[in-house]
């Protein structure tokens, strides 16, 4: 490591400032809201900060849902290929067990 | 002029045939001549029927050139323009005849005049893409490709029968408005349905696209489904059917976009979820709604291919696609990573993109003709269109944690090519008018009002808001090796082992009712053994040969007496 070369997001404090830097494009996004006039087409753009409101919502119901749908649909990598390679013995099951259990924790670099 | 005859699929044909002899640079040099050369001679051709002949009762229609086909003959000359050069370090004779077989299949399908015509085409189209497919040459890839040359032959066929129904009810063949009323209509829109993607007939593209090549997926993104899109804004425009079909599009596959791990995989659900507004505008069927479709149709072959070939890149270059293998390339990789970020801010529909001056088309139709709900759910889409092809994408390929990947940007003709398709996405996203002055309606639409700028920047920096805060709350779905199941698992494994399981038990009971009938049959014989045991028995008596020929004598002499009646 310490005779690689040093990238821009290896600085946590580059990382702090792009963050600085959205968070105060969100919060001037959102005060836009008073400054420019809409002429709307629908009841619920007047609503105050509707399409901010929205995208975030949204968006985090969008990934919980999504997160939730894993606990019924997801299976290991090779879920589709066992049907075809029933036959190999009981050792491939062990190796699917192991990976399993390696499937739950966080960034598997495998 | 002479030039005019000639339609736009035949230089793709014969380009195929000559790269099927030719290698190297000569191969290179007419492989990227031909969609230009092409391209410039469609540029001058008028409206109009070109060619048509009478076959059998019917006119066949082989060229007809309107805005609408001319629309998608040049998005399609420009995607495949831009897919050959992205392939040309491929040396794989296979794929080069192929993918020109495949984008001149796809100029036939959308100046087809005539149902036939179209059928011919829509064939042609599967059985030319499914070689990119194949051309991976791995035993997944031989599987998928046949699970989706299956559907695509489907669809074909259905389209046949559904032509012939509507020859049988029209007296016509010629393919214009054809509508939900009649067997025909339906059988042909259940044909354009299958091809377009419609749910639950989606699964050939999540199956099949990110098992494709490197090159051959950046091929098949642009023009299957497209072929689709334009079929039914010919044949359905303003079918409602079509909005509440094209919203479902739009919204089932970013839920399983989130969650996927193939990064190809999750551009094929996007692609889904992409053709989800275009079908929507379709439904809707008013002037802005289908220029909405149709533009929207044109920048997404162009950004989706960008998307598939930045995703290609770090597939070829590192031999990884998963997210969870990927992060930290944009170290090695800037070029590309600049490239996938335009790709990802047009199919997100950033103001200054191609997506946006396209998309905003369909929303203002849908809220115009009312259909609020309809306008929600593609708010919603627009937002995780964000979340999982705007961020994910670029965030877990080329950020993230680092994988420790050093790999390097890829080649320089396949930087050309992600080049010249962000350049048009950028351009069109700039300059719209060139786009909407091919459209099929004038409608003095104007994307860049200050309401409609404010309103999808702040969709989209609060939807990278909630992506930023469920990541810091680690709320965020990790990356993780797994298969997710999707409507495909109802004929890769229940339908197999349900047939499986009836067969296996079909078996046993007819093996029962043998071994039942057998051993019954056993002690039949051997009933009839024992009664006939020793010289007392029925039939082990003997006879005295008088007797038989008596007999004999007698049943000839009934046949005499029965062959006077029948004189």
């Amino acid at each position: 490591m310490d005779n690689e070369k040093k990238y821009f997001f290896d600085n946590p404090n580059n990382v702090k400032r792009l963050m600085h830097v959205f968070y105060g494009i969100c919060i001037i996004l959102l005060l836009l809201d008073f400054v420019i006039h809409r002429h709307v087409m629908h009841s619920w753009e007047n609503l105050w900060g509707f399409y901010p409101l929205y995208g975030f919502v949204g968006c985090v119901v969008l990934v919980l849902i999504a997160t939730w749908m894993r606990t019924f649909l997801m299976r290991s990598e090779d879920y589709y290929d066992q049907a075809d390679t029933d036959e190999q013995s009981a050792t491939d099951d062990s190796t699917n067990k192991k990976q399993n259990t390696e499937i739950g924790g966080h960034d598997v670099d495998a | 002029m002479w030039m005019l005859e000639i339609p736009p699929f035949l230089p793709f044909f014969i380009g195929a045939l000559i790269a099927a002899v030719t290698r190297g640079n000569v191969r290179n040099i007419i492989m990227v001549a031909i969609p230009i050369v092409s391209g410039l001679h469609l540029w001058m051709v008028p409206e109009g029927v070109h060619l048509q002949f009478a076959f059998l009762d019917y006119q066949l229609v082989p060229y007809r050139a309107d805005k609408l086909s001319m629309m998608f003959g040049y998005v399609f000359h420009i995607a495949a323009f831009i897919g050959i050069i992205y392939s040309l370090h491929v040396r794989d004779t296979m794929q080069q005849v192929a993918a020109m077989m495949y984008a001149g299949s796809g100029l036939g399908a959308v100046f087809a005049g005539d149902l036939l015509t179209l059928f011919v085409f829509w064939e042609l189209l599967a059985f030319t893409s499914v070689f990119l497919i194949w051309a991976r040459r791995t035993q997944r890839s031989y599987a998928a490709g046949m699970r989706y040359l299956i559907i695509q032959v489907l669809s074909g066929v259905i389209l046949l029968v559904g032509a012939l129904f509507y020859a049988a009810e029209n007296g016509t063949l010629e393919f214009g408005y054809i509508g939900l009323d009649g067997i025909a209509g339906w059988l042909i829109f259940i044909a354009f349905g299958i091809k377009c993607a419609f749910p639950i007939a989606h699964n050939w593209l999540t199956d099949a696209y990110p098992e494709a090549t490197v090159t051959g997926t950046v091929f098949l993104s642009a023009f299957t489904t497209k072929v689709a899109v334009y079929s039914l804004a010919r044949g359905y425009p303003g079918t409602e059917l079509l909005v509440y079909i094209g919203a479902a599009m739009t919204c089932f596959p970013i839920f399983f976009a989130v969650i996927e791990n193939d990064l190809r995989r999750v551009l094929a659900y996007s692609l889904i979820n992409q053709v989800g507004f275009m079908v929507v505008g379709i439904g809707i069927g008013t002037a802005l709604a289908i220029n909405g479709a149709v533009s929207h149709a044109f920048n997404d072959v162009i950004f989706k291919g960008l998307l598939f070939m930045t995703m290609g890149a770090v597939l070829h270059m590192t031999g990884r696609i998963n997210g969870s293998d990927l992060g930290g390339l944009y170290k090695t990789m800037p070029k590309t990573t600049v490239l996938c970020i335009v790709g990802a801010a047009s199919i997100s529909a950033f103001p200054l993109f191609s997506g946006f001056v396209s998309k905003s088309m369909v929303m203002s139709a849908a809220v115009e003709e009312g259909y609020d709900w309809i306008w929600l759910m593609l708010l919603f889409a627009s937002a995780g269109v964000f979340h999982h092809a705007g961020i994910k994408i670029p965030y877990f390929a080329f950020f993230a944690h680092d994988s420790g990947i050093r790999a390097s940007d890829p080649p320089n003709n396949m930087l050309l090519a992600m080049t010249i398709a962000a350049v048009l996405c950028i351009a069109i996203g700039v300059y719209p008018s060139a786009l909407y002055s091919l459209l099929p309606y004038d409608t003095g639409y104007n994307p860049y009002d200050a309401t409609h700028v404010l309103a999808q920047t702040q969709l989209l920096f609060f939807s990278a808001l909630a992506f930023v805060w469920l990541n810091l709350k680690c709320l965020y779905p990790p990356e993780l090796h797994s298969t997710n199941l999707d409507f495909d698992w109802i004929y890769r494994r229940l339908a197999p082992v349900a047939l499986q399981k009836t067969f296996s038990v079909i078996w046993r009971i007819d093996e029962a009712v043998r071994q039942a009938f057998l051993s019954k049959f056993d002690l039949l014989l051997a009933f009839i053994s024992r009664q006939n045991e020793g010289a007392s028995g029925l039939l082990s008596r003997t006879y005295h040969v008088g007797s038989m020929v008596m007999w004999v004598s007698v049943i000839l002499a009934a046949y005499l007496f029965l062959s006077f009646f029948t004189r």
